[in-house]
């Protein structure tokens, strides 16, 4: 038998006593041996997958076992055997946050353990990490290229709640990307496509939809019952809101963002970590920076950030590994590249910087230049704008109209107006001494908001009779040619 | 087995868990609780040892809790467990806390808001380790006249 000193709060479990004694020719034996004569030991000595606790530490004598063999070292009946306590803890992390102690974690039924099995197995992930993804609250702001990834791998690998907000209704344009939503899904609402879907996938998940555009006003509420949100947004308005209200609920943000070939993800919001505007304090000139209805994305591209967005939630809300804080992944998925930039979080932060100037929610429209300060009144000059159906009536009567269209030569090869001659608007300065000054011309685009640019430089530089046409080409489609396709 | 638990400390216990708090601010501190049954007498204060940044983590080392035992016993007492500071950080255990919470033991956490302490509360851990189980906190009186010299400084890192 060799004797086994126990440390004060393990001694309710051995009668009290301050020395037991057990038997086993190595510490393993010995232990095995100790939790078998006093059964209530066991959990507070082994965790889970049967590993001795990191906090437990057993010396031999005056030998920690760490540095002998560990728990091979040999024993005999002249040693003794100490289990003395490390005392460690501290305040809470993001991690914890979101795993947050004062919410019990929710045992796994039968069926979610051979759901997830292949996560069980895993020693980062394990009983208890997938306890805690079912604990956790995840909010994705979008049901669309970013948001169908996120919210499928995320309903897939068991997270208890899945908020998505949206408001939008299915197009045909989005089935690219959008991997929520099928073709039969066309014309209803995301959100109900969304759910469908995802409760297919997964019915443990507790899908909660959002109908609702986020605004200033109803996003902290939004926000509240959550632990990490997921910023699966296309526009800046939108994504300086979800910036500043993670910021002020304290709720980290998986950030993505996808134009064309290039991605972008980080994690902002954390309390250490920086945010967007650390980034990027001021939002771009309206208009500089195109969207992906005016620029296009490839289809694919949604599908790497959004996965990396996801894969950034499950860290957050397991505590494991290096999550994106404090550094800006750049994908470039033309050339197959991925560069990491560092991020440091700004003192002068507006928002998360130590003298805070933004402490609620702004008007981000106006922060955004999207819509000026004071509305300005509405001067509709019929002198610079043609309507479709007007367009069409001075062609038929055979006026000479000159119909420029500034837009790029791909959609110049998806649907025109017969007669166009193709300008991208940034070339026009350079072409503009292929146009008379003397024409009446009529500039379109898809929408009309190029083509009003166009407008304004052509009478810029002399151009008197210049016509912009409201609502583009689709417009054009819509009430005069329904035959094209529209995009 | 822990259900409505409490503990009593003196306003000394009080004031000197207060005062480390504020003194290692923005670091946490950490220190053991010495006394009898569910009277806290005296506090020694402990290095805080952890390697994962201060700010959010403690660790008393072994030969430091080893002494700590040592020296409740030496003075007619036993370990009661533990206090340690949350800097800018609620008086609420954490998921670290829980991890590695010992059972039996007290938990007195203190709250230290831009360097000045403030809230303070006792947490105990279930049996089963689930999550801990808050304990009242109540005031004693300063019944013990070596009470003045409550803060027994431990050497710092060895």
């Amino acid at each position: 038998m060799v004797k086994i000193l126990i440390p004060t709060p393990l001694r309710p479990y051995t009668d009290k006593q301050d020395a037991v004694d057990a038997s086993g020719a190595t510490v393993g034996e010995l232990l095995a041996d100790l939790t078998r004569r006093h059964a209530g030991l066991k959990p507070h000595l082994y965790n889970e997958q049967g590993k001795l606790r990191s906090f437990v530490n057993v010396y031999v004598n005056d030998e920690d076992i760490r540095y002998l063999q560990k728990e091979q070292t040999p024993v005999t009946a002249d040693d003794t055997v100490s289990i003395i306590p490390s005392v460690a803890g501290g305040a809470p992390t993001v991690t914890d946050v979101v795993s947050g102690v004062s919410r019990t974690l929710p045992e796994l039924t039968n069926d979610e353990i051979k759901r997830y099995s292949r996560h069980l197995i895993m020693p980062e992930v394990g009983v208890e990490g997938q306890r805690k993804r079912k604990a956790a609250k995840v909010l994705c702001i979008g049901a669309g290229g970013l948001g169908s990834p996120v919210a499928m791998y995320l309903t897939a690998a068991g997270v208890g709640t899945l908020g998505i907000v949206d408001f939008d209704v299915v197009d045909f344009s989005n089935l690219q990307r959008q991997i929520l939503h099928g073709t039969p899904d066309v014309g209803r609402s995301k959100l109900a496509s969304a759910k469908d879907r995802l409760q297919a996938l997964n019915p443990n998940v507790d899908v909660v939809t959002h109908e609702t555009a986020i605004s200033s006003e109803n996003a902290l509420k939004l926000f509240e019952p959550y632990d990490v949100i997921v910023d699966g947004t296309d526009n800046f308005p939108t994504r300086y809101l979800v910036n500043d209200a993670s910021v002020l609920t304290g709720k980290p943000n998986a950030y993505g963002s996808i134009f064309r070939f290039e991605g972008q993800a980080s994690v902002f919001g954390t309390k250490d970590g920086p945010c967007y505007r650390c980034l990027y304090p001021e939002p771009p000139p309206p208009g500089l920076v195109p969207s992906c209805a005016e620029g296009g994305v490839l289809g694919v591209l949604p599908g790497i950030i959004g996965v990396i967005q996801a894969t950034e939630t499950i860290k957050l809300i397991l505590g494991v590994g290096e999550p994106l804080i404090g550094r800006f992944l750049i994908v470039d998925a033309l050339r197959m590249r991925f560069r990491e930039l560092k991020l440091r979080k700004d003192p002068d932060c507006p928002v998360c910087g130590t003298h805070p100037t933004v402490t609620q929610l702004i008007d981000y429209e106006q922060f955004c230049g999207v819509r000026p300060a004071a509305p300005e009144p509405i001067t509709v000059n019929s002198a610079t704008e043609i309507t479709s159906v007007e367009l069409k009536q001075r062609l038929d009567r055979g006026d000479k109209l000159k119909i420029v269209d500034v837009r790029e030569p791909n959609e110049y090869q998806i649907n025109r107006i017969p007669g166009s001659e193709l300008i991208p608007l940034g070339d026009v300065p350079k072409r503009v001494n292929e146009l008379n000054p003397d024409d009446e011309i009529v500039v379109h685009c898809k929408t009309g908001g190029r083509s009003a640019k166009a407008a304004d430089f052509l009478r810029s530089v002399g151009f008197k009779k210049v016509l912009n046409l409201k609502g583009g080409v689709l417009d054009w489609i819509d009430k005069v040619d329904p035959t094209q396709p529209k995009y | 087995m822990a259900a409505d638990r409490r503990l009593i400390i003196t306003g000394d216990v009080e004031h000197a868990i207060r005062a480390h708090g504020q003194e290692t601010y923005p670091h946490e501190c950490c220190g053991a609780l010495v006394g009898k049954g569910e009277i806290v007498t005296t506090v020694v204060a402990l290095p805080n040892t952890t390697e994962e940044g201060p700010r959010r983590r403690f660790l008393v080392r072994p030969s430091d809790y080893r002494q700590a035992e040592r020296r409740a016993t030496e003075m007619g007492g036993e370990l009661l467990g533990f206090y340690h500071s949350h800097p800018d950080h609620p008086s609420r255990p954490s998921q670290y806390d829980l991890d590695h919470a010992w059972p039996t033991f007290a938990y007195i956490i203190v709250s230290v808001m831009n360097g000045a302490a403030g809230d303070m509360t006792v947490w105990y851990l279930k049996n089963d380790r689930s999550s801990f189980e808050e304990g009242s906190l109540d005031h004693g009186e300063n019944s013990h006249s070596d009470s003045a010299q409550t803060v027994h400084r431990q050497a710092g890192r060895g």
